[in-house]
This record gives C-alpha cells, structure tokens and sequence, in this order.
C-alpha cells in the first residue's frame, strides 16, 4: 500500500490568462506551477509518511509540460512518480478525468489519498469526492490537517459550525484546504536527487480506461466583462458621499 | 424538464441560495422538485413559488457531513435530468458525488444558466470565462447571488422518506467556532481588514462597522498569515473563499491578483486605502483614498444614520 498524492499543474496565480480566437491560450502562459491547495495536501502526504506511513506516490495526469511538476515533488521527497499522459485535459469531463485518477491511484496501490479541494484552473472542487466514490472510499474535504490515529486517521476540516476532527479509515481521500503548516522547500541535493528520479509515463488506455466523447463541449472562452471605472474620492470626509452613493445609486444598503 | 434542486442549508433551516437554485430552475422552463437532506427547511421550501414537490429525506446518515454518503442517500430520489445544487463547501461535495454515482458530468460554481444547458462559469479564478454545453442527464452548481431568488407564494407538497448510507467517518470533537458571525460566504455585505489595518486588535472597528450593517468580515491572506487571532476561515481570495456579495468593502487591503480573485465579482467594492496607486483601486467602484483611522469613525457614524 502506500499514500497517493494527486498534483494538478496550473497557471501560475501570478500568471496572465490571455484569450485567443474563443479559447484561453495556455502557450501565452508564462509560469506553470503546483495547484496551491495540491502544495498542502503534498506536504500533508510527506508528514504522514514521516509519522510512520507509507510511501509516497505523485499521480499527475496532463501534457508533458506537467512532468516538471512530478519532480519538483520528488525534490521534496517523494517517492515515486505517476504521469498519465493526457495532451488536452480541457477536451476531459469530469467523469473521464475522474475516472483516469481512480484507474491510476489503483495501480499505485494507494488506499490513503490527499489532493487539493479545488483545482486553481477549473476551481471545480469535483475531484476529491468523485474520485472517493469510484474507490468505494470516504472522502473527508476542506481539511487542513491530518495526523494517524489508532489504525486510521484523524482529519480537521472546516464545517458550517466551525472546524471539526474527524475520524476515518481506509481506504479515504483529503482533499486539502490551505494547511496550517510551512510548506517545505527543497534543498540542493534533492533537486539532484529528483533529477534522476525516474518518472513512470503511461497512458489512459494503459490503465483501461477508454476516453469516449466528454458530455461537456466548450463553445467558448472569454475575457471577465470588464467594468465600468469607478470613483475615487480623497479624504476620510467623502465617506458621507460614498455612503450616500451606495444607498440611492447602488441600493445596496 | 425535471429537475430535482438539492436544499442547501445549515442546522438554522435553508441558506438563501436554495431560493436562486428554485429561481434559476424556472427560468429555464424545469418542473422542480426539492429535496431537504435531513429534513431541514422542508416548509421553507413548500413555501418558495415554482416548487413542485418537496421531499424531506431523513435518515441517521444525515448527523455528520459526508458528502459521499450523502448523495448515496439522496440518490434513488435524485431523479431530474438536471440535478441542481449550491456552490457552497457541502453543495458541491454532493454534486461530485452524485454525479460520480450516477456516471454524469458535473459543473460547478456556474454563474449563468440557459435552457438547451448552455452554462457559463468562471475559470482560473475568475480571469476567464468558460460557456460551454452540458449534456443531460448533468449535475449543476450555482454560485450564490448569481441568481435572483425565486419569490415566496409556493405551497407545495411535502413527502417525507426515509433513506439510509454507510457513514465512513466520525466527529471526535467540534471546535468552537472562531466567531459567532456570518460566514463570509453566507454574507450579501462583507468588510475585509488587510495588513493595513496594523494590529489584530483593530478589526474591532470592522467589527462594529459589520454589527451595523448585517455584514461578515473576512481578511486578506497577509493579515491572516501574520495574525494568529485572524483565522483562516475568514480569508478571501484565491486560498480563501470565493465571495461574490451585493458589498464589498476593502479596508487596508492592498489587492493583490490573488486576493481579487475571490472578490472580484462582488457587485459593489469599496476600498479604504491610503496609497492611491493600491491595485485595489482599479476594481473598486467607490475609493477612497484615506487612512482607516480617519475613514471607519465616519463610515460608522453614517452608517449609523441610516
Ligand atoms: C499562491 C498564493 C495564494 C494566495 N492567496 C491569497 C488569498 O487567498 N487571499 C489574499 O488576500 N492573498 C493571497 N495571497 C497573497 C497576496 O499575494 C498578497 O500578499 C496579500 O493579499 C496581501 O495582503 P494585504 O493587501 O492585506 O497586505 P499588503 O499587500 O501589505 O497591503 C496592505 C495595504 O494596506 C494599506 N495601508 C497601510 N496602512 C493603512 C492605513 N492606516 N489605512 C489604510 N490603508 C493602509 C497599504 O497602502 C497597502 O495597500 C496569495 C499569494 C500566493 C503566492
Ligand atoms: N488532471 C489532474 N491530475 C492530477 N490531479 C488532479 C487533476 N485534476 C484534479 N486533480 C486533483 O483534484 C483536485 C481538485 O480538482 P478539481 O476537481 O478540478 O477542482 C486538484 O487540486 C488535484 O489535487
């Protein structure tokens, strides 16, 4: 068995989203990195592991661009490195992707997962239950922690009534929030390290899933509407004018 | 076309988006039924006009949150060929799952909805926007306030059936909650402080401006980062929460690309920012340029006048 850890590679947030001919132009984007929640569910991973757990796969599914970010996480310690290789995940719905993820995770023997609550690209959030549910496994979402407890696990997650631990088993998914602990940075020998880490490339058809039509068709990316200027005012005095304007211009007080 | 709305609420009774969810499904011709997991605001919901039925599922697998177990409990009910729920940490988590049940697609946090299932929806954090055409059977999320509320006057029906699931997990201990205010993505008025604000203990102020108006208050990551006594859950933005409110008030909060991704389509934004080149400008509808010392008594006292 071992602990899978499954990493999205996304623009980066600094990154521009240009918009060319209907489509976002992923060749204008000038840095991809790790999804940010997927950098704490991979340092969730790696202390779970430290604690006494198992080894750590990174299961990525996308274009070749996305092995960079396989051995950035084995600069900081993984294990072993999954690539499914997929050209165009935007042409995917969630079923296929979801599908790929479980096929995958089963072939790395992975009974405990951590991936991020959403995904900095599609902002979705689907992939952690989704995937739980094809592996007959306990998803536990928003968490920020997790630590081993008995045979299983205990998880903090945020709730509707504030933050809750809860306690699970195996087989389960994490799919993190922001973390309360620092991210680790990788040192110069595992940089070397990773360098040489070998990185296992299969395809979707190599895990038996066939890739039918996806039931959701793009018909068109466009830039955000851009809005209006606003006013500005100078001086804590033209408060009284703001508030004046929010109430009979804005309606909204 | 049916479509069956999954109520989204708290132990309080409905959130206001199960209202949007009733709204958005008539818009689009649906015949719609809705189901209360756990029985939660069953008569709120008979009450919302354009509802069918409403089906108050009960069952002990509704005492802890799991959307998994959830959607296997909603499931044989679940019969829409478009199922919609909210946008919200559990809406979605339930969508997932049943959508993955019942081998569909699922497409969240959408912000426009027209018949033929042509769905718009923000990407990359809001820096584009995604149209495209889902086919049914689908599981839909809305974002709230996306929507307009469905109007009261209904009368419908109320069924009640009990359901069972297998629950994987267990509650060992619940946290006070780090306030007893409104979560910021339940607010239609939110007021965020920023490392501009200093000190933690000077959120009082945005404290005192909320209590006057109704309003949540949340925080940038840097005033969350450096403060311990600001939790996370109060953060907007890309690590944050995603905020969409009628108001938006921005106080001592520079606006940084990742922080506006999770406010950028609030309908008003207001900044108090002392520095008149803060990015934040070029999203606010209304700036001021001043310090939050000078602007917040007077925002209180004008608000106050009310
Ligand atoms: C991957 C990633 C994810 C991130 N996610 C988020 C996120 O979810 N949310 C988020 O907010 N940030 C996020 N950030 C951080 C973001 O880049 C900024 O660092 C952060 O938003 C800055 O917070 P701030 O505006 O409070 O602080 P600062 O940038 O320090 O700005 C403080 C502002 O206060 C003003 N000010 C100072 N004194 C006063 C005064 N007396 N009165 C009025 N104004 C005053 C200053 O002019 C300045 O504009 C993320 C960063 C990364 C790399
Ligand atoms: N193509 C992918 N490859 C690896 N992990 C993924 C992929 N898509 C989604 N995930 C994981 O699932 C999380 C949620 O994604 P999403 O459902 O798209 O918001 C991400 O943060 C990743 O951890």
């Amino acid at each position: 068995m071992a602990i899978g850890v499954l990493l999205k590679q996304v623009p980066d947030t600094t990154a521009k989203i240009g918009v060319s001919e209907g489509r976002v132009d992923e060749t204008a984007v000038s840095k991809w990195s790790m999804s940010p929640y997927d950098e704490y569910a991979l340092e969730s991973a790696l202390r779970l592991k430290e604690a006494g757990g198992e080894d750590v796969v990174a299961i990525t599914c996308g274009p070749t661009r996305a092995a960079k970010m396989l051995t950035d996480a084995a600069a900081v310690g993984v294990d072993s490195l999954l690539h499914v290789l997929v050209d165009d995940l935007s042409a995917l719905d969630s079923t296929q992707v979801q599908s790929i993820l479980a096929a995958a995770l089963g072939r790395a023997d992975c009974d405990v997962v951590f991936c991020g609550k959403q995904a900095a690209d599609t902002n979705a959030g689907s992939t952690g239950p989704g995937v739980a549910l094809l592996l007959g496994a306990s998803c536990v979402s928003h968490v920020s922690e997790v630590s081993p407890d008995g045979g299983g696990y205990l998880a903090l997650r945020a709730s509707t009534g504030g933050d809750e631990r809860v306690q699970v088993s195996a087989p389960c998914i994490f799919a993190f929030d922001k973390g309360d602990e620092e991210l680790r940075r990788p040192n110069v020998r595992g940089i070397m390290m990773a360098k040489k880490k070998a990185i296992e490339t299969i395809s979707p058809s190599d895990l038996g899933v066939s890739l039918d039509n996806s039931r959701v068709t793009v018909v068109s990316h466009t830039p955000p509407p851009e809005k209006p200027p606003g006013q500005k005012f100078e001086g804590a005095e033209s408060v009284a004018t703001v508030v004046g304007k929010l109430r009979d211009e804005a309606n909204v007080i | 076309m049916d479509v069956t709305v999954i109520a989204d609420s708290t132990a309080d009774g409905l959130n206001p988006v199960t209202a949007q969810l009733v709204g958005a499904a008539s818009s689009i011709g649906g015949t719609t039924t809705v189901l209360c997991p756990g029985g939660v605001g069953s008569s709120q919901a008979s009450a919302i006009s354009g509802v069918a039925k409403v089906i108050s599922v009960e069952g002990d697998c509704f005492g802890t949150f799991e959307g998994g177990a959830w959607a296997n409990a909603l499931n044989s009910l679940a019969t829409g060929e478009l199922i919609l729920a909210a946008a919200s940490p559990r809406g979605r988590d339930i969508a997932a799952s049943l959508a993955a049940i019942r081998k569909i697609p699922v497409i969240q946090d959408v912000t426009g909805l027209e018949a033929g299932m042509v769905v718009t929806r923000p990407i990359y954090s809001g820096k584009a926007i995604e149209t495209s055409n889902v086919s049914t059977p689908c599981v839909i999320t809305l974002r709230a306030n996306a929507f307009d509320d469905a109007p009261e006057g209904g009368s419908a029906d109320v069924g009640t059936v009990n359901q069972s699931a297998d629950v994987g997990l267990a509650v060992k201990e619940a946290l006070a909650k780090a306030s007893e205010r409104l979560d910021v993505t339940e607010a239609d008025i939110i007021i965020s402080g920023g490392r501009g604000m200093g000190d933690p203990s000077n959120f009082s102020h945005l404290n005192e401006v909320a209590d006057i108006i109704g309003a949540a208050v949340g925080a940038s990551r840097a005033a969350v980062d450096t403060w311990d006594e600001i939790p996370h859950s109060m953060q907007v933005g890309q690590t944050g929460k995603t905020v969409t409110p009628s108001l938006y008030i921005a106080v001592g909060i520079s606006g940084a690309i990742q922080h506006l991704a999770g406010m950028k389509t609030s309908k008003y934004i207001v900044a108090i920012n002392k520095d008149p080149d803060a990015p934040i400008f070029g999203v606010a509808d209304y700036g001021i340029v001043a310090t939050w010392e000078d602007a917040l008594p007077v925002l209180k006292s004008e608000l106050a006048k009310l």
